[in-house]
């Protein structure tokens, strides 16, 4: 139970795109295809849920340990730089159709800050390891939805007759506004 | 002393870090809610924008190529912390209000962007000047944003209030949603003054 209140707070309460403003940059910049955006959500979403797994173990085991809590920042980034490096690796010699699939949004995702964001609200919220990469894979999967639904949107949007000063980012931001204001609906689902 | 002046005017104006580059803008929509979040947000970022330009300008010859993102990263990562730690000491009010945004820009796509496009290839004073104008520009356009934010959703500015007593709060401004909205406006506005100039 706890768990699932976990999940649905990291999905839909305080999305990451629309609530907590983590990830806008791929969420601006890989949404103009549907198919785009579901490669970027699933690599987002594997790479998460990793993240938050390994950074809770380098936080727990090695830094309070040695009493290195404040370079949290410095460790959980070179973390996530190599485990995007490592993710590349594998999935290239193991899956090359999803490779292709993925791989040209796996670098951009060491500059996503949704990855560093979660590793840090885990460790704020002091989450258990099963917590974590709930909270991880939950606020991936936010993520996914948003990013899909908002690329459905543009794409729709290409189409329309819009006025010159409005296209391109000013008519994308008016949109994830009205986005965010459908997900402002969710904020008493947990109380 | 003439490129030093470009390095400015090009941050602050031509190639304005979130109007024209669209660059960082997870911490523009997110710590935007008032005025003086916006300063103290802009503040942090050219710190560390500075400092991270100077140094990488100074390493640029000793940084292999092949390794010099995770270089880059590690070395925005240091001025990052210290920074956090800095604020934490000395402004803890201003701290808990930025609260997850100030270790997230180590992620601002901003620093590692002049990183790679300006600090690596040139010399240490104009990336220095690259720096501060990119982070100057970065600050006025989140103090703008947060400005609009803060009088329309608060009726206030700077904390003091300057709406009339009958004003009634937008706040949806300071809300989510909110943030699009604005930033978005403040760019179409842009695009219809270019679109005159021309």
């Amino acid at each position: 139970m706890e768990l699932l209140l976990v999940f649905l707070g990291a999905a839909l309460v305080n999305n990451f795109v629309l609530t907590r403003f983590l990830g806008i940059c791929p969420f601006l910049g890989v949404s103009k295809k549907i198919e785009t955006a579901i490669g970027m959500g699933m690599a987002v979403t594997f790479v998460m849920g990793l993240a938050s797994m390994i950074s809770y173990i380098v936080y727990e085991f090695i830094l309070q340990p040695l009493h290195l809590e404040y370079l949290y920042t410095v460790a959980f980034i070179l973390v996530i730089a190599s485990l995007v490096q490592f993710v590349e690796m594998v999935i290239q010699k193991t899956s090359p159709s999803l490779y292709s699939a993925l791989g040209v949004y796996l670098p951009l995702i060491t500059t996503n800050c949704a990855v560093l964001g979660v590793a840090i609200i885990n460790m704020q919220k002091s989450y258990t390891l099963i917590e974590s990469i709930v909270n991880g894979v939950g606020g991936a999967i936010g993520f996914t939805l948003v990013i899909v639904l908002f690329a459905g949107i543009r794409e729709r949007i290409e189409k329309n007759n819009i006025l010159p000063y409005l296209k391109g980012f000013p008519i994308a931001l008016i949109t994830a506004g009205f986005m965010a204001i459908a997900f402002l609906g969710f904020q008493n689902l947990i109380k | 002393m003439k490129t030093l002046l470009e390095r400015l005017k090009a941050g602050i104006l031509i190639d304005n870090p979130t109007f024209m580059q669209v660059l960082g803008m997870c911490p523009t929509l997110a710590v935007t809610t008032s005025a003086q979040n916006a300063v103290g947000m802009g503040l942090a970022t050219t710190a560390v924008l500075i400092c991270s330009n100077t140094v990488i300008s100074l390493l640029r010859k000793c940084i292999p190529s092949k390794i010099r993102i995770p270089a880059f990263v590690v070395i925005i990562a240091s001025f990052v912390t210290m920074i956090d730690l800095l604020l934490q000491a000395y402004i803890p009010a201003l701290h808990a209000q930025l609260g997850l945004f100030l270790p997230l820009i180590v992620v601002n796509c901003l620093i590692l962007g002049r990183a790679e496009a300006y600090a690596s290839k040139n010399k240490v004073i104009p990336s220095l000047f690259d720096g501060l104008g990119m982070g100057l520009g970065f600050t006025l356009a989140l103090t703008t944003i947060g400005t609009v934010r803060e009088i329309l959703g608060a009726g206030s500015l700077f904390g003091i209030s300057v709406m009339p007593a009958t004003y009634e709060p937008a706040i949806i401004m300071i809300l989510a949603p909110g943030a699009f909205f604005t930033l978005a406006i403040l760019m179409a506005i842009l695009n219809a003054i270019r679109a005159r100039k021309h």
